[in-house]
């Protein structure tokens, strides 16, 4: 996906940007409301992610106007206001939703997810392997035989494999996905969801594969 | 900490100005009355006693007329008729003398005389007593003869006084029929002026009371020149509280960003650098540090929410809320994270609206602070059923409920759990502050209702559910 990152602060823009980036996400970053126009008249854009407290104006007031504009990219407000108070006037304004400081990327990620599938989906979020497509914003497997609704972390899981089939990860890399910082769980929690997975893709080419002491990887027919 | 507008009024009312003004009228009315009596029974009195002067005047003058001077005598022929007009009123007695040259020709010896000057020959009334009743005389002084020194006749006449009496009883009855009979009107009228003039008053008061607490702006009702001081002081108070108020808003809303924008930068850096960390012992030690940073980052938020909330129970605004829209906005809201755990939220809503009076953003943070305690506290894969009902058993109150099948209390310490900063002995290892369900129960408190703290029944968890008010 490609997001535009509208955030005054530096250092912060840059950590998003560089940790939406080791997802594969393509990022582009303005400080400044007016760099954000530039931008948006530069390229295409799946998602903004806007904070609101910028230097050169109110990032509702961008809000508004872009919403006057009739532009359809569906916008994530970052705030640092209290949870509390800006959430119905900033729903009201026009943004798709919104996700206070600080966050975890899953979330923001499961956010962006929702927010794209709310507005239809989009194709480019379609990944094929072995006959099998994989839908992330629908959340949906399509077999060629019939289509299986994915749970949340099947999803996440599968995703990982499904970007980059034949490669091995490792079990600690998967549960980084999975599950967040909070969660104290052992590495064999992993092996529940790789268990499901397998269920889901039986009958078709893809397999989940056991590489012994090193972790999973997705591979094709035999 | 009661948002709800006092039903009884914080000042002690000392005196009051419709009272005050009551009785100053009644007052003036009283005096009115009085003189009123007073001044008609005087006048009244005064009436009757010259009406019967002149009817004395009228007596002794026709005797004087029927004085006759013959043979150096003075002599005289009482007519019947100087008498008789005086007989007609009631059953008063009249008495006579009249005497010339120091001696009485006829009539009462003892008869007591006033003593006219000559040079005065105007007729002299006098009020005395005589014979054991009082009587009311006249005097009269007539030269009779002819030549240079006639004799000088006095004739007196007197009357009692009864039939005067009378007249003035009747009077001074009828004076107090009418002086009671204005009082009574005035007292009537009093009230109503009393009230009428403090109509205004009531007007703002009702202008005051009527708006919703959050309505600051200055009154604009047509006040009477004397009220007007006292509204422009009001204005002035109320732009100050909203000066006030903004402030604290603005201070929140600050140190909400102070806070969180270091902290997510803090944790967006942990988690880029988690990832590229491959020792075992180095990516525990991160998550320990992101575990803290979410920590504190929650306690700071959930912080400035608690101040929030109490600035907003203060005076909590009773717009109209569809609480069902609301639960299943926020519950919308809140599935990508609780879908991050496979935890699905099931919402129960009735058929109908529901509607109550109230604060839109406290619900949607309480309901949001009960939502984030069960997903916190639920493994993954389960569901938390968020059930909007009416309250069995208690008409006009909803049931906003939410249940979840993780751990749930262990049956102990409920009542401490609303407490501030208060954790179970459930907890864990899960990251909290204890401010969750205190702004619940504020925000519940301060709609009228109460938070209802569970078991989960039937199956394991916990339920905790918002009791309010509906309208
Ligand atoms: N859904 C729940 N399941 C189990 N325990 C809960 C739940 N919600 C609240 N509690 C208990 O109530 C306590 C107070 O909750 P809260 O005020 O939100 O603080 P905390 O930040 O610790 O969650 C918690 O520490 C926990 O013991």
């Amino acid at each position: 996906m490609r997001f535009l990152l509208i955030e005054d602060n530096e250092r912060l823009a840059s950590a998003i940007a560089e940790r939406l980036r080791l997802d594969g996400h393509a990022v582009d970053h303005a400080t400044t409301l007016s760099a954000a126009r530039e931008c948006l008249d530069a390229a295409a854009f799946d998602l903004i992610l806007l904070d609101i407290m910028l230097p050169d104006g109110d990032g509702r007031q961008f809000l508004a106007g872009q919403r006057r504009a009739r532009n359809a990219i569906p916008v994530i407000v970052i705030t640092a206001r209290s949870a509390v108070s800006d959430r119905v006037s900033l729903l009201d304004l026009g943004a798709d939703d919104y996700i206070t400081k600080p966050f975890e990327f899953s979330e923001l990620e499961a956010r962006c997810r929702a927010v794209l599938r709310r507005r239809g989906g989009s194709a480019a979020n379609q990944t094929s392997f072995a006959g099998v497509t994989l839908d992330a914003t629908r959340g949906s497997l399509n077999t060629g035989r019939r289509i299986e609704t994915l749970r949340n972390r099947e999803l996440r899981l599968l995703e990982v494999l499904f970007n980059a089939p034949g490669q091995v990860f490792s079990k600690a890399q998967l549960m980084d996905r999975l599950f967040s910082f909070s969660e104290d769980v052992s590495e064999n929690a992993i092996e529940v969801y790789i268990a499901r997975l397998r269920k889901r893709l039986g009958g078709t080419d893809a397999r989940i594969e056991t590489v012994r002491g090193l972790g999973y990887r997705l591979v094709g027919p035999r | 900490m009661s948002g709800r507008r006092n039903e009884t009024s914080a000042t002690t009312a000392r005196g009051s100005i419709r009272r005050q003004l009551f009785v100053q009228l009644l007052a003036v009315a009283a005096i009115l009355s009085l003189a009123f009596f007073l001044i008609v029974r005087e006048v009244a009195g005064r009436v009757a006693e010259a009406t019967q002067d002149d009817i004395l005047a009228a007596s002794a003058t026709s005797i004087a007329d029927s004085l006759r001077f013959e043979g150096g005598e003075v002599t005289l022929d009482l007519p019947y008729s100087a008498l008789s007009m005086l007989g007609t009123i009631n059953e008063d007695r009249v008495f006579y003398r009249i005497v010339a040259d120091g001696r009485t020709l006829t009539g009462y010896d003892d008869l007591p005389q006033a003593r006219p000057s000559a040079t005065a020959p105007r007729p002299q009334f006098a009020t005395f007593d005589y014979r054991g009743d009082r009587v009311r005389a006249v005097t009269l002084l007539r030269p009779v003869g002819s030549g240079s020194t006639p004799v000088q006749v006095a004739v007196s006449v007197a009357q009692t006084r009864l039939g005067m009496a009378a007249i003035s009883a009747r009077i001074t009855s009828i004076a107090t029929a009418i002086g009671v009979g204005f009082f009574v009107v005035a007292t009537a009228l009093s009230l109503l002026a009393a009230r009428s003039a403090l109509s205004p008053l009531a007007r703002m008061t009702l202008s005051v009371t009527r708006r919703g607490p959050a309505d600051l702006r200055p009154l604009r009702t047509a006040a009477p020149r004397e009220l007007v001081p006292f509204v422009d002081a009001l204005n002035g108070f109320m732009a100050r509280l909203r000066t006030a108020l903004g402030q604290s808003e603005d201070f929140i809303t600050e140190a909400a960003h102070r806070v969180r924008t270091p902290l997510a930068t803090l944790r967006a850096q942990a988690e880029v650098t988690y990832r590229k960390l491959e020792r075992p012992e180095h990516r525990q030690a991160l998550r320990e540090m992101i575990r803290a940073i979410d920590e504190s980052a929650r306690s700071a938020g959930q912080m400035l929410d608690h101040a929030m909330v109490t600035l907003r129970t203060d005076s909590v605004a009773h717009e109209t809320v569809r609480l069902d829209e609301l639960v299943r906005e926020t519950c919308d809201r809140f599935a990508p994270t609780a879908g991050l755990k496979d935890i699905e939220i099931v919402t129960e809503l009735p058929p109908a609206p529901v509607v109550l009076a109230g604060d839109r953003i406290l619900l949607q943070n309480a309901l949001h602070n009960v939502l984030d305690n069960a997903v916190k506290y639920s493994p993954a894969d389960s569901t938390i059923t968020v059930r909007l009902s009416a309250e069995p058993g208690a008409p006009r109150r909803v049931r906003l409920s939410v249940a979840d099948q993780g751990r749930g209390f262990d049956g102990r310490d409920l009542k401490q759990l609303t407490r501030r900063f208060s954790r179970g002995s459930n907890v864990g290892d899960i990251v909290g502050s204890g401010l969750g369900l205190t702004i619940a129960d504020e925000v519940a408190r301060a709609h009228g209702g109460h938070l209802d703290i569970s078991e989960n029944s039937p199956g394991a968890g916990a339920c905790i559910a918002l009791v309010l008010p509906s309208a």
